[in-house]
């Protein structure tokens, strides 16, 4: 009796110790999130003011409305063109490339480029775009991040379409539905929620990133309206040469700082709109 | 459809039949332009690899030929004379994403069991979300906390082992916070896969929580779980903008953990605008290089999943 008591209390200390390890593990994890919102909140509220937003960024003082407007424009160009290829291509993987031998070598490469390196997809479009054009431009800047955009949004469309149930699908076609209008009206109606969230989650991404955007948009301190042609201000890279080459301005930093806790805040609403519209699809 | 609308008007002589052939032939060629037009996005995917690979290979091969396998022997990168060695970035971007693995996997682990196993029902989905939150903060953010808050405080810490704050074991504490939440979220998803029954039936003889998940959890998810530490890996060794900062970009190779050092794609960051001709071809080689490391690590997790998805019900 005496030794199964003992080992019985070893189980449990074992238990225990393992047990608080692994909360403290989560506490950690959370902790993280804490620390970086904590200082982005305290090192970025102070260097936002009106000005930051209706100002175009300068050597000397300035702001961040080049830079925003910018950003919005690649990120919804980007946004667009990826979407438009990747629900297309996620639809032929799910409604007819379900069993054929090429749409499982389409799924597996399309997953190894869901992870791939953006500073790589960078130097691609640094390749394939910028170096015949001779410069620098937007319509670069935009063709990156679609790639980025890409595997996300087909994951996420092949993902959801293949929830919606075959019994849906059938009852269409015997009704006399033909295949594309079965897959436009029920398919897709079924799928929408779902294949928003992953555009949602997709654009998230695009808006924070940067490496891509060093070969291919670069930077500019003028305000860009609409004109892809040319090199288009942004904020991820604002932020980059402000703590880099112009990190010796204590305002270009304090900009630097404001312009990260606008595009966190940015990046962080979206995920929280794309995970409440994913929420909804689950109740259903 | 629209279809009775317009026949009506353009030709009122036509009998039921036909109107049905015609609406019959134009689903048709809908059908066939749907299915081909949506495959030829589909494809458009293995173009893409293809043309990354291609275009990246045709970039560099002029460095490529110009120092061969000099481009991997070297151990310094000095453009100023015309020395272009691989080494220290390719040695700085295998040791970052192993220091943060190491301190990534324990983390996340603990994580994944506090999420499926310990953590009441309510809480469950909050935490699982501030843990992908911290998935999509952008690597900028990473990298300009680790310059302001990091570096000093390892500083701080140890003056000795981290003279300036910067260096590999700094962007691999910066990347080991990156890809917690990555290796978590995966860890967690293989880990709901195991059926309740096994746990309920482990449970019901006596298993303390720990011997449930020693036992009958991890040896049940072991390929997942390798796949979804890869893939983490995978991440790391690709990231760019939290490492370019606290790395120190030191372009000569010492065999150092805590040294100041560069990676493959902070070396390609900091460099590659105010390079030109070879250079700039040494460049985007280094970054070949980096697409055929991560593309061999990547498709292993990827098909460790996938052995794992199979089981899935």
């Amino acid at each position: 009796m005496q030794h199964s008591n003992s080992l019985y209390r070893k189980r449990k200390l074992l238990n225990r110790t393992v047990m608080v390890l692994c909360s403290a593990a989560a506490l950690f994890g959370i902790f993280w999130l804490l620390a970086i919102l904590a200082t982005l909140l305290w090192q970025g509220v102070t260097a936002i003011e009106w000005s930051t937003f209706t100002e175009r960024t300068r050597m000397s003082g300035g702001g961040l409305g080049n830079a925003i407007l910018g950003s919005i424009m690649l990120t919804l160009g980007g946004t667009i063109i990826g979407t438009i290829i990747g629900v297309g291509a996620g639809t032929w993987l799910a409604e007819y490339g379900r069993n054929a031998v090429l749409g499982s070598v389409i799924r597996f490469i399309n997953d190894v480029l869901l992870s791939a390196p953006s500073v790589i997809i960078g130097l691609f479009i640094y390749a394939l775009v910028v170096l015949p054009m001779g410069h620098f431009s937007g319509w670069a800047g935009i063709l990156a991040l679609a790639v980025i955009v890409i595997p996300v949004v087909i994951r996420a469309t092949e993902d959801m379409l293949k929830l919606v149930p075959d019994s849906l699908r059938e009852a269409a076609s015997a009704m006399g539905a033909h295949r594309w209008w079965v897959v436009v009206r029920v398919c897709y109606s079924g799928a929408r929620a779902g294949i928003i969230t992953g555009i949602l989650l997709a654009c998230a991404r695009i808006s924070g990133e940067t490496a891509p955007l060093i070969f291919t948009s670069l930077n500019s301190n003028q305000w860009n309206f609409f004109d892809l042609g040319s090199e288009m201000p942004n904020l991820p890279m604002t932020i980059y040469q402000n703590m880099t080459i112009n990190s010796f301005i204590p305002r270009q930093v304090e900009l630097a700082w404001g312009g990260a806790l606008i595009l966190t805040l940015t990046i962080l609403v979206l995920n929280i709109i794309a995970r409440f519209m994913s929420r909804d699809t689950n109740k259903r | 459809m629209s279809d009775s609308g317009r026949s009506e008007t353009s030709s009122p002589l036509l009998s039921m039949s036909q109107q049905e052939g015609r609406a019959l032939a134009r689903h048709g060629l809908m059908d066939r332009l749907f299915k081909n037009g949506t495959g030829a996005l589909a494809i458009l995917v293995l173009v893409l690899l293809g043309g990354i690979m291609l275009s990246l290979l045709i970039s560099s091969w002029p460095a490529l030929v110009t120092y061969g396998g000099q481009f991997f022997t070297e151990n310094r990168w000095a453009p100023n004379q015309q020395v272009f060695g691989a080494l220290p970035a390719i040695y700085g971007t295998l040791i970052t994403s192993l220091i943060a693995v190491v301190i990534a996997v324990p983390v996340s682990f603990g994580i994944a069991i506090f999420l499926t196993e310990l953590c009441p029902a309510v809480l469950r989905r909050p935490l699982g979300v501030t843990v992908e939150l911290l998935a999509g903060i952008p690597s900028i953010i990473y990298g300009m906390w680790g310059v302001l808050v990091l570096a000093p405080l390892l500083q701080w810490l140890s003056p000795t082992i981290f003279p300036t704050g910067t260096g590999l074991l700094t962007a691999g504490i910066i990347l080991a916070v990156m890809i917690i939440p990555f290796i978590t979220a995966t860890v967690r998803d293989v880990m709901n896969t195991v059926p309740a029954v096994l746990r309920e039936s482990a449970y019901g003889v006596g298993c303390t929580t720990w011997e449930v998940v020693r036992s009958v959890v991890l040896p049940s998810i072991r390929v997942g779980m390798v796949g979804g530490v890869i893939l983490g890996l995978g991440r790391a060794l690709g990231e760019t903008m939290a490492v370019t900062f606290v790395i120190g970009n030191n372009l000569f190779f010492s065999a150092t953990l805590t040294g100041q050092g560069t990676s493959i794609a902070a070396l390609i960051a900091t460099q590659f605008n105010e390079s030109t001709g070879v250079q700039r071809s040494a460049l985007l080689a280094l970054g070949l290089i980096l697409f055929l490391i991560t593309f061999a690590v990547l498709a292993c997790a990827r098909l460790m999943l996938k052995r794992m998805q199979r089981r899935m019900p």
